[in-house]
This record gives structure tokens, C-alpha cells and sequence, in this order.
């Protein structure tokens, strides 16, 4: 049991190396993949099971795993309304800023509001330093204020929530998938150091890193950049770094394959519209069925209208198992995108679900859940956490 | 509706107006014209793309400060939109994009910014943003069943006297404007019709989207029952009214 101390965390945090990772998509993979490439070169203190608010950060640092001493480098996974807060309380950390897109928005609020209260704080923290991506205008447009950013290009597939620019609100065009830039004020994407290119990373001079990982999909490719790109600026080269990050098999439980009502389930993490835009090519090919879990409770966003940003459309050779608090949002949903479906509260009860997916001498069944429901399944599927 | 063409929808640039699952809105209405025989044409146009005036149903959603400011300018400065509503085609929208009929909202920081001018609306900013599901009861003609879905808004809305209000209000803000009797909930003059439902609205309300197909067309429709919408219908009425 942590006890309440207003000035916990700066204590903590107080004469040791802080780095915040944080983004809407990919924070808690970033932060695990870069905690792995530093422990190459000694002890690593981190939030590793995505407990990114400030209690979970507190609790990390103040109980490190046995071995590990205290002032020890600090990986910290940082939610991204919080991280203002935490940013005031801490001496020269580094940033390693992945995203900014549409998620909880009852919560976070619109995505131009977190980039404003990023560039806020930033412009008024002396001795930051950042790995961010370039391919991102919000979070370019709050992270340029920093004198010392390194730029990768990462990628940023989802532009739906950077249509005008966040500058000077106009709309913003983009030449080609790779650019972005505004007419109107000249703010555009900033010149890189680093860039993502087909599954290999290129750094300066132009050598280039293959980014062979056991994690899915072009998503963690790009988590696993900006964490080669920090675990270099912190004395860990990417010869070393990358087979550290290979060895990373699963994510707070993502990816995990776990027993459900007498199935073998692979776990898979879908929150928000832009993460989803990456969970279809991660699926077992059609005509593979999947289980889809929606909640709307407080850490899930309690509005989950975004289910119409997402092209379930293309689940149309599939069935599709709706189930999750919220699972009529959903069955309504595959019901305008004519994807056969059936509405189940609990499809893991016995002779619950209508194939033989994931049944013995079957391959795996998938289910995507949104956090809470992830979570319950990781917990009824005993799945492991990953602790720390 | 000519009698011997398509159904025409325009979703108004839901890259700028979309960041609350509205886009399902024109899916809702498209596939639910379908399923009535009509032959439908759908199209989405791209930021600041010209606005054809010849169209019978435009769509409009909700979006943040900056993106409102920069569609209402661009349909300011094209037009299209005010020429089809002169012409009788049904106007909807939602949240920033039902603010952004009437003829001031507030835009970024809060700069009042001039509308579109079709509804007869001003919007000004509420004390406290208005976030959750939000029930109204209708009051306008061919509206029976409750209305539900959910607000997320920082919009006072005010009714001059040439619109109607679309709903009382029985959980929620709405548009946080009213008189004795409790709060109103989107606003109605001729075939222009306002709300702040998201959910998407249509998807949560088809009697809404029928209503509007049905102004369209210039007839009422047939009944399109279908299980999952009555389900997902029982179990928000049942959930809102239920921790009221």
C-alpha cells in the first residue's frame, strides 16, 4: 500500500533519469519494448502493465522488483491527460511521444485540446528533450517547442483526427501519405533523423535496421522505433537494443493466447478507431471467425459511437461473435455493414459459441476486446499480467 | 426526389465534421433507403470541396473548435449548402455541425464565429461542458418514440422564433436552453433539422432517420423492423432511465 503524499512522485523521481513514454495507441508496447533494450545496459525501473496514471507510476517507483536499486532509470509509461501534471514534478526527463488520435473522448477530450495542453507545459519545462514522431502534426505542432527533439518518422496511417492544421487551423494538405504540411502558415512536418521504411529502421548515415520483432503488425514496428531511437540517445545502440526488443513476446497480456470456455483464445487489444485501423491485418485470415467484447465503462470511454469510425465492413467473410456491456452498439454497427453476426452475453459458457475455432486440433480463436473487456477476459482466461 | 432518379445523400466533409462517429449517420440513411427499394447515391466530399447544390438529404457531424470554423467558412464561402436548402433538401446536423446551421457559434477560443445562417439558432458556450447519454422525449410531428444517444458539448443553444424545438429533454443537457417547463433538445424549421445526439443519432433513432428519408422522398416509408436496433433501444432506455 502506496499512502497518499502529495509530493510522492517528485520525491521519487528526484535525482534519477526519467523518461516518459506516452501517446493515445502504443505507450504501454513502447514502454516495455525500451525498458527491454535498457536493461541491457542496467537496472530499469518501470510501469510495465499499463498503470499510467499517477498512482500507478507512484506505486512502480516506490516498490522497484528486488535487485533493483533505488534511483535507478525510470521507464515510465505516462497517459497522456496526465502527463502534464507529472512533467511539473520532474527534473530533465526525456519524452518519447508516439501519437495523439481520437479515444475516450468524454475523458481526454478532442485531440487539438491534449496537443495544446502538451505544448503548454512543454514550452514552460526547462531541460526537456524528446524522441517524437514526425508523422504526426499534433503532436509535431507540441513537441516543436522543445529545443532538443529527435525526429523519426514513424508513419501515421490514421489522419482523421489531423485534418486542419494545428497551428492555425486550416486545412491541411497532404501531398503525399509521407507529408504534411499547411498553405496557409508554412508549419509542416519537420526534417528526420530517423525514419521507418518497409519493416526496417533507417538512422543517420542511412544504415538501416531490420525490425524483425515477435509482436504484430507495422503498429509495433513503430513503437519499436521510437524505442531504438531512445535507447540510443540514452548509450544503448540498436545492434543491442533490437534483439532485447525481440525477445518481447506479449504486451500486458496482448497477443497472449490463453483458455476460455474450453478454446484457445488469442488476446488482442482494439480501443479506439486508429488501433483498429491496425487490428485487421493482425486477424487470422478470413474466413477465421472472431469474438469482439465491447464495454463502455469509465477507462474505456463511456460514448463508443467511434465503432462507426471503423470499417468492420471489412469483417464481411467472417462471423462475428458480439458480446461486451455494450454489445447491441456493436451488433447495430455489423448490422448497417451487413457483417453476419450473433449477440451473445457470455460466449464462453459451454456450447455457447456456433464453430469449432479454437477447439483442440483447431488454430486459435481471436478476440478483440476493448480495455475492460480485455481485461476480464485476460483474467478469466488466467492470462499473466506482466508485472514489473 | 425526382420520380426517375436516386435518392442523392451528401455527408458535408466528415474529415473535418466527424469526430464523433457521425460518418455512420449517411450509412444509416443510406442503407436504410436501400432496404426500401430506393436506389441510392452517397457521397462524402472532402474538405472544402464544392458543395453540389442538387442533392436531397445533406449530413453534417460533429467536430472540434478548429475543424467547425474551418468547414462553416468553406461552406460560407461556396454556397452550395444555402442554394439546396432554398431548393427544400433536408438538412442534418449534429453538435458542431448543428451549431454551424444557426448564425453564430463559438469558434476557436471561444471568438463568436457566423454560421450558415439556415436554422434559426445562436449558440454561446455553456458553464459546463455537457458530457453523457443524453433521453429526450419528441415534440415534433412524426416523432413518437424517445430519442437517445449521447452529448458531448460545450454549446448553449438558443431558439429564435422561426424554429421548433425537436424534443424535451428527460435526461441530459441538450441544448442547455429552455423555458419553465425543463430544457429543449435540437431544433426544427421547415426540413432543417439540429441535435446534439451523437451515438451516431440515426443509428440509436431510426424513427429519426426515417423521418428524414421520408422529407426526402415526399412520402412516408415503409416499417424496416429489425431486432438488433429494438434491442440495442431497450437496453439504453432501460440503462439511462433505470440510474436516473
Amino acid at each position: 500500500m502506496v499512502v497518499a503524499c502529495p509530493d510522492a512522485f517528485r520525491m521519487l523521481v528526484k535525482d534519477r533519469r526519467v523518461v516518459f513514454v506516452s501517446a493515445t495507441n502504443g505507450k504501454t508496447t513502447t514502454t516495455k519494448l525500451l525498458a527491454a533494450a535498457l536493461r541491457a545496459a542496467g537496472p530499469v525501473v518501470t510501469n510495465a502493465s499499463g498503470a499510467n496514471m499517477p498512482a500507478g507510476l507512484v506505486a512502480a517507483l516506490a516498490r522497484p522488483p528486488v535487485g533493483v536499486p533505488a534511483g535507478a532509470l525510470a521507464v515510465l509509461e505516462a497517459d497522456e491527460t496526465y502527463l502534464p501534471s507529472l512533467l511539473r514534478q520532474t527534473e530533465k526527463p526525456l519524452l518519447v511521444l508516439g501519437n495523439l488520435t481520437r479515444d475516450q473522448l468524454d475523458r481526454v477530450g478532442e485531440v487539438a485540446m491534449v496537443a495544446r495542453r502538451w505544448r503548454t507545459v512543454f514550452a514552460a519545462t526547462k531541460g526537456l528533450s524528446a524522441v517524437a514522431n514526425a508523422d504526426d502534426p499534433h503532436v509535431v505542432w507540441a513537441a516543436s517547442v522543445i529545443p532538443d527533439v529527435t525526429w523519426v518518422a514513424v508513419g501515421q496511417r490514421w489522419t482523421a483526427d489531423s485534418a486542419v492544421c494545428p497551428s492555425c487551423g486550416s486545412i491541411l494538405r497532404r501531398p503525399s501519405a509521407a507529408n504534411w504540411a499547411c498553405t496557409a502558415c508554412g508549419f509542416g512536418r519537420p526534417e528526420v533523423t530517423w525514419s521507418v521504411e518497409e519493416g526496417e529502421l533507417v538512422g543517420p548515415g542511412g544504415a538501416r535496421y531490420p525490425l524483425d520483432l515477435q509482436l504484430p503488425g507495422a503498429a509495433n514496428q513503430a513503437n519499436a522505433a521510437l524505442a531504438v531511437v531512445a535507447a540510443d540517445l540514452l548509450g544503448v545502440a540498436p545492434m543491442v537494443s533490437l534483439p532485447a526488443m525481440r525477445a518481447v513476446a506479449s504486451v500486458g497480456g496482448r497477443y497472449q493466447t490463453v483458455s476460455l470456455g474450453g478454446r484457445q483464445v488469442r488476446l488482442l487489444l482494439g480501443k479506439n478507431p486508429a488501433g483498429w485501423g491496425e487490428m485487421f491485418g493482425m486477424l487470422a485470415p478470413a474466413p477465421a471467425p472472431v469474438v469482439i467484447a465491447i464495454n463502455a465503462r469509465a477507462a474505456d470511454g463511456k460514448d463508443p459511437s467511434w465503432l462507426w469510425d471503423v470499417p468492420f465492413e471489412r469483417l464481411a467473410d467472417r462471423d462475428v461473435i458480439a458480446t461486451g456491456d455494450r454489445r447491441h452498439d456493436l451488433a447495430v454497427r455489423l448490422m448497417y455493414a451487413d457483417v453476419s453476426h450473433t449477440t451473445m452475453a457470455d460466449p464462453w459458457v459451454a456450447g455457447g459459441l456456433p464453430f469449432d475455432a479454437g477447439l483442440p486440433g483447431r488454430p486459435a480463436l481471436d478476440a478483440v476486446g476493448t480495455y475492460t473487456a480485455f481485461r476480464e477476459l485476460l483474467r478469466r482466461g488466467g492470462g499473466a499480467d506482466d508485472g514489473r | 426526389m425526382a420520380a426517375d432518379s436516386r435518392l442523392r445523400l451528401v455527408s458535408i466533409y466528415p474529415v473535418l465534421l466527424g469526430t464523433y462517429g457521425d460518418g455512420g449517420n449517411l450509412r444509416v440513411l443510406a442503407m436504410r433507403a436501400k432496404a426500401r427499394g430506393l436506389p441510392v447515391e452517397a457521397i462524402e466530399l472532402d474538405a472544402g470541396e464544392p458543395v453540389p447544390d442538387g442533392a436531397d438529404l445533406y449530413v453534417l457531424g460533429g467536430g472540434e473548435d478548429d475543424a467547425q470554423v474551418a468547414a462553416a467558412r468553406a461552406l460560407r464561402a461556396d454556397g452550395g449548402l444555402g442554394r439546396a436548402a432554398a431548393k427544400g433538401a433536408v438538412v442534418f446536423g449534429v453538435c458542431a455541425g448543428y451549431q454551424l446551421l444557426g448564425s453564430v457559434f463559438p469558434g476557436s477560443d471561444g471568438v463568436p464565429e457566423p454560421g450558415v445562417d439556415l436554422l434559426d439558432v445562436t449558440t454561446d458556450r455553456l458553464p459546463k461542458r455537457a458530457v453523457g447519454e443524453l433521453l429526450a422525449v419528441p415534440s415534433t410531428p412524426g416523432l413518437e418514440q424517445p430519442l437517445t444517444g449521447y452529448e458531448n458539448h460545450a454549446g448553449a443553444t438558443h431558439l429564435g422564433p422561426h424554429a421548433q424545438p425537436m424534443a424535451r429533454v428527460e435526461v441530459g443537457v441538450g441544448n442547455g436552453t429552455g423555458d419553465a417547463g425543463g430544457a429543449f433538445e435540437g431544433a426544427v424549421q421547415e426540413h432543417i433539422l439540429g441535435t446534439y445526439l451523437h451515438g451516431p443519432g440515426l443509428a440509436r433513432n431510426p424513427e429519426l432517420a426515417d423521418l428524414l428519408l421520408s422529407w426526402a422522398v415526399g412520402s412516408p416509408l415503409l416499417p424496416w423492423a429489425q431486432a438488433d436496433i429494438d434491442a440495442l433501444r431497450a437496453e439504453r432506455l432501460a440503462t439511462v432511465r433505470g440510474r436516473r
